[in-house]
């Protein structure tokens, strides 16, 4: 058991499958022998050669049409768009293309393939270095949408992500990328998509969140327990296909939910969440459900702090619905 | 390396301008046939959807010898990622009128299942003839990364991407011709300059000399050819793949045809496209012009012509019939093949339908119970 960070967990589950897997190629802007601007793809072109990890001209709408195709055709592409707000070229590859493959072709051709990308705020990064789109996305039949929140999970999602059969846009929180540290397994082991996580058991208030909003409202949780709230806080880790029956579960627990994400609130993931609960288990609920998100505005630089939920304004949330 | 010198091979008179194809006797009748197939599935498909049997069709009067000359110089295991209009490349490898039909229809035969709109074909088998999309170039980069699986596995396949004179003007064209050129990726793109995308005139399109030479700033040849002229297409083609099976990278070729037709059986071309300039590609019809060629070899009369026209219309028929008494797909299939498994929430929308057909009556839910 190695201790790793988020982001040297994803490039041990980018080698384990390159060493298990002569079919996964690896590429993208940078990747090769710079190893991608956060490092995620380093030494990978030392280790399986220039044709299985290479640079590609700068266009994500090569690259992701290009991986599409090695997927047509046996390769396991996992290509890496540098940020997910780069990704907007390809957005008709991934939604017109690599979503509609299987069920346009009634199964003939189908698109085995990862996209990885680094998402959210904190890095000081404004508009166009911290936007986290999963909505966007997570509104594509035939995609399946994986944001990981600990390096355990980074490499079993990954791998696990490798080994499916659909495309996966995985997307990586990088403001957790050195944040944390956490001990993964050597070798190979998957987590399965489609399962939510319990990060904390608690029978006041449910939390649900993804990605970098895991340790933000982890946070929250244990203020909340100074005040003598027990929070049961639930990392989703695939938002598309959901684990819905693990959502209503959860929500059933506390009767009272918060849903937290980056992401702007309009449209955004905490919609689903909620109008899921309130479908199926309006009845369980005690408070009305609050959402905790980034605001419905671009995304700032300077006071990207005040952008981004924090404990602050989760323990706010929490302290809300538990005294509704 | 880029010519702007129309390659042509067959004469006014039908004869060879030097250049031997290479075809037998057979391969060049099969040639013919495959285009009077094209041009007699045209026609039923426009009478299909004129009276209202099928919803929508692409015609492909006067491109024919681009698609089956093209076609004509793949290998079995090669692959096709073809344009909406190129009906005869299908055919020519031995693609059924009776499959194409189906997908006509939208039936339970349908490779698509019925998910697609007409002329969306979706084919593995004698060759890959790639599922087809609407977005336009989408396409033009995947190919590029199913050459470069084959490079990698250092396959002696290549691959045919093909397009219209619109698609170069799409982000898929640049993103495709760039990556290829770097990778040296064994994939030709066939640019079918038909001189309209929809209403567009060519002249709107660019204002580059040619779309051929837009190749030159890619670091790839570029090829003109008559693209009326089967014989000239197959040797531009056998030229481009043998170039990629040599891991010299890619071509481009722009074959200079037109679109005798609209640009769907939705479109009226009359309303834009200059009554003088049809009458003039009229002329240069490509079918009559391989008809001289085979006549010039004594290979055909105006009586073989007239029967397997004949022959084509009713095969195409009896593939008409029998694909609009098959049934449609089963209500189920709105539900399958979006993943490998059918995930939670699709299938409670999926037992939601049935469940419905059983409280309020509808016989196309079968027994009423969702089956996946």
């Amino acid at each position: 058991m190695a201790t790793l960070t988020l982001v040297q967990a994803v490039n041990d589950a980018l080698k384990t499958a390159m060493r298990t897997d002569q079919s996964v190629v690896v590429f993208g802007e940078d990747v090769g022998p710079k190893g991608g601007v956060f490092l995620a793809t380093d030494g990978l072109t030392k280790e399986f050669g220039k044709t299985r990890c290479f640079d590609t001209p700068l266009s994500e709408d090569g690259i992701v049409g290009a991986g599409i195709g090695m997927a047509l055709n046996g390769l396991k592409p996992v290509c890496e768009i540098q940020f997910q707000d780069f990704i907007f070229p390809a957005f008709d590859q991934i939604v017109s293309e690599a979503a509609k493959f299987r069920y346009r072709s009634g199964g003939q051709y189908t698109c085995p393939m990862v996209i990885r990308t680094p998402y959210g705020g904190g890095i000081r990064g404004g508009l166009y270095h911290s936007q986290s789109g999963e909505a966007y996305f997570c509104h594509t039949p035939g995609l399946k949408v994986v944001i990981p929140s600990t390096p355990h999970d980074a490499k079993g999602l990954l791998l696990a992500s490798i080994d499916d059969p659909d495309p996966v846009l995985f997307l990586e929180p990088k403001a957790l990328y050195r944040q944390l540290k956490g001990e993964v397994p050597e070798g190979k082991y998957t987590v399965p998509l489609s399962t939510l996580r319990t990060v904390r058991e608690g029978k006041g208030v449910t939390v649900f969140c993804y990605g970098a909003m895991v340790p933000v409202c982890m946070k929250a949780a244990e203020q909340a327990a100074e005040k003598g709230i027990e929070c049961l806080v639930v990392d989703l880790r695939t938002l598309l296909p959901l684990d819905e029956e693990g959502v209503l579960d959860a929500a059933k627990q506390t009767g009272r939910v918060v849903v937290v994400h980056e992401a702007p609130r309009f449209c955004g993931f905490g919609g689903e969440i909620s109008a899921l609960i309130a479908e199926n288990a309006i009845e369980y609920m005690e408070a009305p459900i609050a959402r905790v998100t980034g605001f419905d505005t671009p995304f700032p630089n300077t006071l990207e702090h005040h952008y981004m939920p924090d404990a602050r304004r989760v323990l706010d949330a929490i302290e809300h619905v538990h005294n509704f | 390396m880029t010519s702007q010198q129309l390659l042509s091979v067959i004469e006014p008179d039908g004869s060879t301008n030097g250049h031997e194809s290479g075809l037998s006797k057979d391969e060049l009748l099969h040639c013919y046939r495959t285009m009077l197939m094209v041009r007699a599935f045209d026609d039923t498909c426009m009478k299909l959807q004129r009276s209202g049997r099928i919803g929508f069709s692409i015609p492909n009067k006067g491109v024919e010898a681009c698609q089956v000359g093209a076609a004509s110089a793949l290998r079995k295991t090669d692959w096709i990622f073809p344009s909406y209009r190129d009906f005869g490349m299908a055919l020519y490898h031995g693609i059924t009128p009776l499959e194409m039909m189906h997908n006509m229809f939208g039936n339970a035969k349908d490779g698509a299942r019925g998910r697609q709109m007409p002329v969306h074909f979706s084919f593995v088998k004698p060759i890959h003839f790639v599922s087809i999309s609407s977005p336009i170039g989408t396409h033009i980069p995947q190919a590029v990364g199913t050459a470069y699986a084959m490079k990698l596995r250092n396959e002696d396949n290549a691959v045919l991407t093909s397009f219209g004179d619109g698609g170069t003007s799409s982000l898929g064209f640049h993103s495709g011709m760039n990556f290829a050129a770097v990778w040296k990726a064994p994939c030709v793109f066939l640019c079918q300059n038909n001189g309209w995308a929809i209403s567009c005139p060519s002249s709107e399109q660019t204002a580059s000399e040619s779309y051929a030479i837009k190749a030159k700033a890619y670091g790839m040849p570029g090829v003109l050819v008559d693209g009326n002229d089967l014989l000239a297409m197959r040797k531009a083609m056998l030229d481009a793949l043998e170039r990629a099976r040599r891991g010299d990278g890619p071509t481009l070729i722009e074959a200079v045809t037109y679109r005798m037709g609209g640009h769907s059986t939705s479109d009226d071309p009359t309303r834009y496209v200059p009554k003088h300039e049809v009458e003039e590609w009229a002329k240069r019809d490509p079918v009559a012009r391989f008809e001289r060629h085979l006549a010039s070899k004594k290979l055909w009369t105006k009586e073989l012509g007239e029967k397997w026209y004949g022959e084509a219309m009713d095969l195409i028929a009896a593939a008409a019939r029998e694909a609009e008494a098959t049934p449609p797909p089963p209500l189920e299939s709105i539900f399958s093949d979006v993943y490998a498994t059918v995930p939670q929430h699709i299938r409670r929308q999926g037992e939601a339908v049935f469940e419905l057909a059983r409280r309020k009556g509808d016989a196309s839910a079968g027994d009423g119970k969702f089956p996946l």
